[in-house]
């Protein structure tokens, strides 16, 4: 047996390595392509901030408070208003989805404001869609207070606040969904990178025999393992180095941290996904199946149980365990706070540690299932 | 000659459904993935904030901040509430994001307020969560409010002369659960739909068993037909599953029309193998056929409306949604699980589905013969 490092078979092993990823359109259309999609789709195209929203207006009365009011919903910037007479035609709008909300003013409105004894808007929302159901009841309560002020219906009610508490957002003052969502769209790229990529790669060795091949040269597990990982670790931080270019070229984040920082962490996260990548062909050897097992075991939790999209703490418990074994739940706090608060190292070190951890796991598991294969 | 035609189909029906059931670790991996992702990620999505810690730097140790201080602690919202004793120690717990949100009460907060005089309090809130830093705002301002109000309760406060009384239809309590398990009827079936045609294409192409079956008696259609069989049966056993469960477990409603559902769901199936096979005959290997269907699934879950609505896209993208069949599948699973959607509504947002795949199909056909010569 040769030593364990041998300087040319390694370079090498590198040279094919890197050819086979240059060589193929679909690993540079991962790498490069899909963080173009993604940083574009989260800067431009999906955002949490609603526009105009589509209601219904069923108009039942006809006095001037009633005529008035269904003026301020129709003039509000945050509804597109289709007024109907009764709420029958309106129904069947917001069953097919052509309408999230109806707002009801009813037959006796006037006369109730009229009288001052307490006239109700009924608004319906559209419960399918939580989200927007929400933004039109507050939106639809908004319309009415500040038609009711402008009315000076409900004078006398503003006296001077006992205690006042203005919330200031630190980081990011004008609340900017983009600031959490681009940093969450690169974890996504390099989970996909470290792990989908690297799976389908080394489980193709397998299911063709070239790693048999391999095998049956002079190289060690450990050169093997290495020449998997260096490729794909170069490949993954120039996507990084990328998107992080673009999101503050384009998407103007703020880039507040040092690029040292940006380099640790990146590489940090890179050791854990490569691993399990490394495992999951080693355990599968078959390409569909590690694309499946990658699918659900890396870049599904990257995406929904990292804490960039849904908050961890709102879990039930039991889904917030499972959150601990995800390395991407490490890397969204640091990657956000590098580009938008800047370095703090202890926070840095400590996801840095916890990621380490999980790479020296996955990485001693890839390297006993890949040993036991080929024995 | 049509019986000779059945013949044929029905053999390489046979030979599809064995080729992608007969490895035990793939079947594991075609029915076991979407039962963890329904129980998983049907409770790990939600838009509620709770349990979030909150930091108090008291500087004013009197009655009313420490009303604030025991009222926030007693919401159930909040998780813990962590006493700071510094400036120093609030930026640490907001940077280190031990707390999401601080509140710091200055030394002469409860004489202020006692003394008639508007009391302040600073509320400084971690904006790297932007979305969860805004709702815990609104939640400790409500509070802040009640305490305010508590101290003096404005004297003439008439019943407001008008109001608005929201209801919500089709779920009543917006559980943001009721939305998402229909709506991962849809995800999961097109990772899986996809997933498993470009298995089935791809790989033969790289095995070099496609050309086998190029010349064999069997035409190009009908080797598309049986390439469609593995998937369409996968992507509806699994959808059967979750059709199951979904309003058995999870107490989902399941209020219209099975049979609009399950036509609808065929119609989307094949608009997904249609999908699948473009990319496989664009594909050389496995790998390039797995990754292309990735960089398709990736944009079009986004651009779904399951993510974010679609009401909230630029006008140019909302139009460009269109072509996304899980936009238009998204709808009936709602609809027909929550609105009791009725059929010619399921009709109406299916035929474009219809489109869709007739279009994919037909085009992967074309793609296919044009390689074969």
């Amino acid at each position: 047996m040769s030593k364990a490092f041998d300087h040319r078979r390694l370079r090498a092993l590198f040279v094919k390595e890197s050819l086979q990823i240059v060589r193929d359109p679909s690993t540079l259309l991962i790498a490069f392509v899909l963080p173009l999609i993604l940083l574009f789709l989260f800067g431009y195209g999906v955002s949490l901030d609603t526009t105009r929203t589509r209601i219904g207006l069923a108009l039942q009365d006809s006095g001037e408070p009633a005529l008035s009011l269904a003026n301020a919903y129709q003039r509000s910037p945050w509804f597109e208003v289709e007024t109907a007479r009764s709420l029958a035609e309106l129904k069947a709008g917001l069953v097919a989805g052509k309408l999230r909300g109806i707002v009801v003013i009813p037959a006796d409105f006037s006369r109730r404001v009229a009288s001052g004894s307490g006239a109700d808007v009924q608004v319906i929302a559209d419960g399918s869609l939580p989200n927007t159901a929400n933004f039109v009841s507050a939106y639809a309560e908004g319309v009415r207070a500040s038609w009711a002020e402008g009315r000076g219906l409900e004078r006398g009610r503003t006296v001077a606040p006992t205690i006042a508490s203005a919330p200031r957002f630190w980081f990011n003052p004008g609340l900017e969904s983009r600031f959490a969502l681009i940093p969450g769209s690169i974890t996504i790229v390099m989970t996909m990178i470290g792990t989908l990529l690297t799976a389908l790669v080394v489980a193709r060795e397998w299911e063709r025999g070239t790693l048999e091949a391999l095998m049956a040269t002079p190289i060690g597990m450990a050169e093997f393992l290495l020449t998997k990982i260096v490729p794909y670790f170069v490949l993954g931080l120039g996507s990084m180095a990328l998107c992080t270019l673009l999101a503050i070229v384009l998407f103007d984040v703020p880039f507040r941290g040092s690029v040292l920082a940006l380099l640790a962490i990146g590489s940090a996260f890179l050791i854990p996904a490569l691993g399990q990548g490394l495992l999951i062909s080693a355990i599968t050897k078959n390409q569909f199946v590690a694309s499946q097992v990658a699918l659900l075991t890396a870049f599904l939790p990257a995406m929904l149980l990292s804490g960039f999209l849904f908050e961890i703490a709102s879990m039930p418990w039991v889904i917030q365990l499972v959150t601990y074994v995800v390395p991407a739940r490490y890397l969204v706090p640091p990657l956000t706070t590098v580009f938008v608060v800047g370095d703090l190292w202890p926070l840095f070190l400590r996801n840095i540690l916890a990621l380490l951890g999980f790479g020296l796991f996955f990485l001693a598991l890839a390297f006993r299932a890949t040993r036991r294969r080929i024995a | 000659m049509a019986s000779a035609a059945l013949y044929r189909i029905s053999a390489i029906i046979v030979k599809e459904l064995w080729a992608v059931l007969r490895d035990p670790k793939a079947r594991i991996a075609l029915f076991t993935p979407s039962l963890i992702q329904l129980l998983v990620f049907g409770f790990a999505m939600t838009l509620e904030v709770d349990n979030f810690n909150v930091g108090v730097l008291d500087r004013d140790g009197g009655v009313w901040s420490h009303e604030i201080v025991s009222r926030i602690a007693g919401s159930p919202n909040t998780g813990r509430v962590v006493q700071l004793r510094s400036p120093g120690e609030m930026r640490d717990a907001i940077n280190n994001q031990d707390v999401i949100a601080a509140l710091v009460f200055d030394d002469r907060f409860s004489a202020d307020v006692a003394a008639g005089r508007t009391g302040e309090v600073q509320m400084i809130l971690d904006g790297r969560r932007s979305n969860a830093a805004q709702i815990v705002s609104n939640y400790l301002q409500q509070i802040v409010a009640g305490v305010a109000n508590d101290v003096r309760p404005s004297p003439a406060i008439k019943a407001p002369t008008t109001r608005t009384v929201p209801t919500y239809w089709f779920n009543p309590t917006l559980e943001y659960r009721w939305f998402v398990m229909p709506a991962l009827v849809v995800t999961v079936g097109a990772l899986m739909a996809l997933a498993v045609t470009a298995q089935s294409v791809a790989r033969e192409r790289e095995l070099g068993s496609f050309d086998q079956l190029m010349v064999s008696p069997l035409r190009v259609h009908e080797i598309l037909i049986g390439k469609m069989a593995a998937p369409l049966l996968v992507g509806l056993v699994n959808a059967t599953v979750y059709i199951i469960l979904i309003p058995l477990v999870f107490g989902v409603p399941l209020t219209g029309s099975l049979v609009s559902l399950y036509l609808s769901l065929i119609v989307y199936l094949l608009s997904l193998i249609g999908v699948g096979m473009l990319v496989s005959s664009l594909a050389q290997t496995q790998q390039q056929a797995f990754l292309g269907s990735f960089l398709v699934i990736v944009p079009a879950i986004l651009l779904s409306g399951f993510a974010t609505p679609i009401d909230n896209m630029p006008g140019w993208l909302q139009t460009a949604t269109l072509i996304n069949p899980l936009r238009h599948f998204l709808v009936v699973t709602e609809g027909v699980f929550l609105k009791d959607m009725p059929a010619s509504q399921v009709f109406a947002n299916s035929w474009p589905v219809a489109l869709i795949a007739m279009v994919t199909l037909s085009a992967s056909a074309f793609l296919f013969r044009a390689r074969m010569e």
